[in-house]
């Protein structure tokens, strides 16, 4: 057990704005680590291998997939989770138009889903559309129907026109 | 994550000589660059146990590509989403972000790296094609110095590459363009977006006036053992006058050089016609130009 | 058959208008809402647990074979781990459900791949994982059947026979005579694939083992599922407890579509085993997705043979309908799956003569199982597509050849049903060509596909519509035998609680009862809650399935509503109270009586329900039924042979509609699903098992996939069998857009049909490639 124990190494980030220091494996997925060693639970699995978007969390204001992120690569980086979206005082906008819109149903893709229709309101160039924009994030309850009119109402209630 | 994560410790590196240091001292060292592939791997189990060397900890690495006097350089963390966002290279390079694009999603774009894409060497690359159609040279470092071998010469067969265990591909680097070539990209998956492909074409055709074809680059996805430049099929078209008859040639022709396969994704079949119409969709566009 | 329409004024209403509900027909926001779009709700992986083991599974790569042994080879610490084969079980070793025929673990003959054959567990999550790769099984192989042609033929014969079940509605056979008064007979053959629900949480379960001395005290589970008391009925024998014993709770739940009604007994049988061997440890069993699409179940594999004969004036005058489906290597649910793809393949018409048999057979495959429609899916795929076949060999536009046989109010069906609702398909027609502009869309598209044609253009386009029925609530007299209970409990604030084993798995259950309580209530909404499913505390009111939640047990809570203020009158609360005096009235009732109020109901079927006769499969087979046209056009790309979906629209009559937002959601993930299930998702069977079994390689579609849905509701007047004429419409949309879409693509290839799901492009370059004129 001793060679496993030495090959751990300790990474120092940060997570919703708390520094966070974690003696771990290196090749540790950052999903494992922020849903076991940080017990913060909101961010999901749903396939493991970066094609499901459940584990999406912002990386330095980057969209990523925990899931695909090794934490040795996470050292003196930002990390932001579903728990870390909104200022205290309440909702995000996409949160609350989720809420309003019935873009949740079963709710496991909403964390991931979530996150990346945030990341979309404060880039809407990053994509050529919404339909491109949440590709990533699939989604078996909805059809996809309420996502996109949730989508649209964050857009209009932060002022924003929504691309076409 | 079905790997033992015990089997795989990680050497974090703090600059591209220290990198090469360790290749050329250890054995069974991994280059990681955005894990995007890797961590695939390591989930499904089917990663051997082996010493990660973590690219992301070289400080050497300006993550934003280099580009001046049209020369592009893409280094070990170049990423897809920089080929969307600097606008110079969506302007010089268009290929490389409709390519960037087309893999995988916004999520991936943003870690997934030019160089990794190239070092995995899966025939269903979709970085690969556009790259090759460019006439992407790669820089190969070591501790005893540096080569450079073109991108469409680098594969050897599946997963094979000219490539030493105690090498890294440091630098993509592509050459400043002529003017008057016209570009194609178009990757077939099941779906729109997250997909991967079943086969895929990056061309590039320069007419001249008389509506000969001065050159050609066609480059194809998952129909080869590795990312194909179709040379044979170049060479038939090359100097020649673009009519529908010698498209049809063409479609002929890059049946003889294709060796697509029946798998979980697709059919040989499906993969041979689409590719044809891949060719014929290509060579079509500039017949009515 | 056909009993003459009565001459009523039938009313039509659409979503817009509203009654005077104070909380019905609003949009009436979820109550556990924010903990899902701020991520605190806990699903099974998220429930902490400590001292706790993680349990896998060693399964069988072989179809079918005698198991010879399990060796663990050297190279892991076998001696930490906590192992369990079928030896080890301590009482029955058999997953209850209809038949016995499954084990919890193999014990002899192995009858698929991924068959559980033993399970281990260890506290290093990633050493029990590479343990897996150190299990070498011994196995002798047998010769294995894969399809339902050699299963059929009997190539093997599995268990006692390969065909598990048949059964049969209407004419015996149709005689020589009616063929010969059709003027034209048209038949065809369709097969549909083994969808996979992927549900995007994965199944789960966390099993503890609580101990008397030596004695099993309690087996306890938590997860992700739909039936808490399945579980409680599966758990019992297979540790030879009592009721009391056993308790099982559900946790936050990331989707189901019928994947966790009984696959979930197999999975907390297996954690519940490990944590009892482990002396009481508690097990965590949270499948990755690869061993959750390697090991659950799918949809049943179908081929359904119609043979149809028609007047010359396109008066639908015969039906001969022959259903097979695969039921792979065990039974689990297959019977109740075949009896609803049998009650439902006739379609919405009136044929004077109809025959339909329905068969079940055993396959060396995966066993297949629930999946949302759960049989109707095939069935309606195949008589859907079939009508808009012989439309184009009819030559009469498929919405006319409908309207010519459109089943009316007072018609008789095949199983001698007479349809006593009042239903108006002809507008249910008539609503959806208007709304899809249908008439003029058809137009321009054969136009389009013309000028693409001549002008050598590689885009081709299609619409496609099809109409369905779907049989709400178990079939005949399920529901009697069920004898579901709801319970409801209230405190001295006036905070009411639900108590029902309906689970909410995405689909609204908490919204729609918190919304009927309180509209019988009288109170606010944020005064009612739902109690989580833990069968210590709640009633068996049945499981969640069959769209059964809002019609049956909806409708129990609102009796045990109105049971409740019959309660609280006794302390004088008054007919037109207030919300004040309702909060009143509780505390005067807890002053009275010192204890929590608590009223109970059991399930009542109505006085005039019809019976229904399960050995001739005759009579009333559904209490209610829900209506929908969908209407949709593909753009077909010449190129790579891809067929997108870009404009959908559907007209649904569902009865009354309870909360807008939650239908129309039902509706367009049903959509979605359907066309998952005709276009992509293809589950690619090798040996009985899944080939890709990679979230990556199991294509659903995405937002780029998907067009914006149009949905629109209207309702028929309608008994009032459900809570407020309100109808169930979980299973509805999954039913037609597979046929649909296949339609629509027909019509983009010029009228050839293909017949089997999903279209993938590989199928459609084969028709590009051969056949005259596209």
């Amino acid at each position: 057990m001793t060679t496993q124990e030495t090959i751990k190494q300790t990474f120092n980030f940060s997570v919703n704005g708390q520094p966070q220091t974690v003696h771990s494996y290196p090749m540790k997925r950052l999903l494992d680590v922020i849903r076991e060693d940080l017990t913060l639970t909101g961010t999901k699995e749903g396939c493991g291998e970066g094609e499901c978007g459940a584990c999406t969390v912002f990386m330095d204001g980057l969209l990523i997939l925990s899931c695909m992120t090794p934490i040795c690569q996470v050292q003196g980086l930002d990390i932001t989770t579903i728990e870390g979206l909104a200022d205290s005082t309440g909702l995000h906008p996409i949160q609350d138009a989720f809420y309003e819109e019935g873009g949740a149903q079963c709710g496991i893709c909403t964390p991931g889903m979530i996150m990346a229709a945030a990341h979309y309101l404060e880039h809407p160039d990053s994509a050529e559309n919404m339909g491109e924009a949440l590709a990533g994030n699939q989604c078996r309850c909805t059809g996809y129907t309420r996502i996109f009119a949730s989508v649209e109402k964050a857009f209009e209630a932060v002022g924003k026109p929504l691309p076409e | 994550m079905r790997s033992y994560l015990p089997d795989y410790p990680v050497i974090n590196p703090t600059s591209l000589d220290e990198a090469l240091e360790v290749l050329a001292a250890k054995s069974n060292i991994k280059p990681l660059a955005g894990g995007t592939d890797i961590m695939v791997y390591m989930d499904t189990g089917v990663f051997p146990a082996s010493t990660l060397l973590n690219l992301y900890s070289i400080q050497d690495f300006s993550k934003t590509p280099e580009f001046s006097d049209g020369h592009l350089k893409l280094n070990p963390l170049s990423t897809y989403q920089h080929a969307r966002t600097d606008q110079a290279i969506v302007n010089a390079f268009p290929l490389l972000a409709i390519a960037a694009k087309e893999i995988s999603v916004l999520a991936v774009q943003s870690r997934a790296t030019w160089i990794g894409n190239v070092a995995n060497a899966s025939p269903a690359a979709d970085g690969v094609p556009a790259l090759m159609a460019y006439d992407a040279m790669l820089k190969l470092s070591s501790k005893d110095g540096q080569r450079e071998v073109p991108l469409h010469q680098f594969y050897q067969g599946y997963k094979q590459m000219d490539l030493q265990p105690n090498e890294l591909i440091t630098e993509i680097q592509l050459p400043p363009l002529d003017p008057g070539w016209k570009d194609y990209y178009r990757k077939v998956g099941t779906r729109r977006f997250q997909a991967i492909s079943k086969t895929l074409l990056a061309g590039r055709i320069k007419l001249n006036e008389g509506r000969v074809i001065e050159d050609i680059r066609l480059v194809f996805a998952s129909v080869a053992p590795y990312t194909l430049r179709a040379v044979q099929t170049e060479s038939v078209l090359r100097s020649r006058p673009l009519t529908p008859e010698i498209i049809d040639e063409a479609a002929q022709a890059i049946q003889d050089e294709i060796s697509p396969i029946d798998d979980i994704r697709s059919t040989e079949t499906y993969r041979r016609q689409v590719t044809t119409n891949l060719i014929r969709d290509f060579l079509n566009s500039n017949l009515t130009k | 058959m056909h009993i003459p329409r009565k001459e009523e004024e039938i009313v039509k209403r659409t979503i817009s208008r509203n009654d005077d509900f104070r909380v019905l027909q609003h949009n009436i926001k979820r109550p556990e809402g924010i903990d899902k779009v701020t991520g605190k709700a806990i699903y099974i992986d998220d429930l902490q647990t400590e001292n706790h083991l993680y349990g896998k599974t060693i399964r069988s790569t072989v179809a079918h074979g005698i198991l010879k042994n399990i060796h663990f080879k050297d190279g892991i610490p076998w001696d930490e781990f906590v192992i369990v084969t079928a030896k080890d079980i301590p009482g029955k070793n058999v997953v209850t459900l209809i038949e016995d025929d499954q084990p919890y673990l193999c014990e002899r003959e192995i009858m698929h791949k991924a068959e559980p054959l033993a399970l281990i567990a260890h506290e290093d999550k990633h050493l029990v994982e590479k343990a897996l790769n150190y299990v070498e099984v011994e196995v002798e192989e047998l010769p294995a059947i894969f399809s339902i042609e050699d299963s059929q033929q009997n190539k093997v014969t599995l268990q006692q026979s390969n065909l598990t079940n048949e059964f049969h509605v209407g004419l015996k056979e149709i005689s020589e005579d009616v063929w010969t008064e059709c003027d034209q007979i048209i038949e065809g053959t369709y097969e549909t694939g083994a969808q996979e629900q992927l549900y995007i949480e994965t199944q789960g379960i966390i099993g503890q083992v609580d101990f008397d001395g030596d004695a099993i005290k309690k087996v306890s589970v938590w997860g992700s599922m739909q039936c808490p008391f399945y579980i409680v009925k599966a758990l019992m024998p297979l540790f030879d407890v009592e009721e009391t014993q056993v308790r099982v709770v559900q946790t936050e739940t990331g989707g189901g579509f019928g994947g966790k009604e009984e696959y979930p007994n197999i999975l907390s049988g297996h954690a519940a085993l490990l944590s009892w061997k482990a002396g009481g440890r508690p097990v965590r069993m949270i499948y990755d997705r690869q061993e959750d699409l390697w090991a659950t179940t799918k949809r049943h594999p179908s081929k359904i043979t119609i043979k149809t004969g028609f007047k010359s004036d396109g008066t639908l005058h015969a039906m001969d309908i022959d259903l097979n489906l695969n039921a792979g290597g065990y039974i689990t649910l297959t019977p109740l799956v075949l009896s609803r793809a049998l009650l439902h393949c006739w379609g919405p018409y009136r044929c004077a003569n109809t025959s339909a048999n329905a068969r079940a057979w055993l396959t060396n495959s995966i066993p297949f199982g629930a999946f949302r429609g759960f049989g109707t899916p095939q069935a309606v795929f195949a008589m859907e597509l079939h009508i808009n076949k012989c439309a184009a060999e009819l030559n009469i536009d498929p919405a006319e050849l409908r309207r010519k046989n459109l089943l009316q109010y007072g018609d008789t069906m095949p199983t001698g049903q007479v349809m006593d609702e009042k239903i108006d398909l002809d507008f249910l027609l008539d609503r959806s060509l208007e709304k899809s502009d249908y008439v003029n869309r058809r137009q321009q598209i054969e136009q389009f596909n013309q000028s693409q044609k001549s002008s050598g253009g590689l885009k081709r386009r299609g619409i496609g519509l099809c109409m369905n029925f779907h049989g709400g609530t178990f079939a005949g007299s399920g529901e009697t035998h069920m004898n579901s209970h709801v319970a409801m409990t209230l405190d001295a604030k006036g905070h009411v609680d639900i108590l029902a084993g309906q689970v909410e798995y995405g689909q609204g259950t908490i919204t729609t009862f918190v919304q009927i309580a309180s509209e019988v209530l009288g109170i606010p909404v944020e005064w009612i809650s739902k109690h989580q499913p833990d069968t210590d505390v709640v009633p068996d009111s049945g499981p969640t399935v069959a769209s059964r939640t809002t019609i049956v047990v909806g409708k129990m809570v609102e009796r045990c509503s109105q049971a409740l203020l019959k309660k609280l009158s006794e302390v004088g609360l008054n007919k037109d109270y207030t919300a004040n005096e309702f909060q009143q009235a509780a505390q005067a009732y807890h002053n009275k009586h010192n204890e929590l109020l608590y009223v109970k109901v059991k399930f009542e079927a109505p006085p005039d329900q019809l019976e229904w006769n399960e050995e001739t499969y005759e009579g009333a087979a559904y209490a209610a039924y829900t209506w929908k046209c969908d209407i949709l056009e593909v753009e077909v790309d010449l190129v790579d042979y891809s067929a997108k979906c870009d404009k959908f629209i559907s007209v649904v009559e569902c009865g009354r509609v309870l909360n807008p937002i939650i239908a129309a959601g039902q509706i367009e993930g049903g959509n979605a699903q359907a066309l998952g299930f005709g276009l992509y998702e293809d589950t690619v069977l090798q040996e009985g098992g899944m080939a890709n079994n990679q979230y990556t390689n199991y294509i659903i579609p995405t937002t780029a996939d998907i067009p914006e849905m149009d949905i629109e509701f209207i309702e028929f007047p309608y008994l009032d069998y459900g809570p407020y004429a309100a109808k169930g419409i979980g299973e509805l949309p999954i039913d037609a857009p597979a046929a649909a879409v296949a339609a629509a693509v027909a019509h983009a290839m010029g009228n050839h049909f293909i017949c089997d799901i999903p279209i993938l492009p590989e199928k459609i370059m084969v028709v590009a490639e051969q056949a005259e004129g596209i």
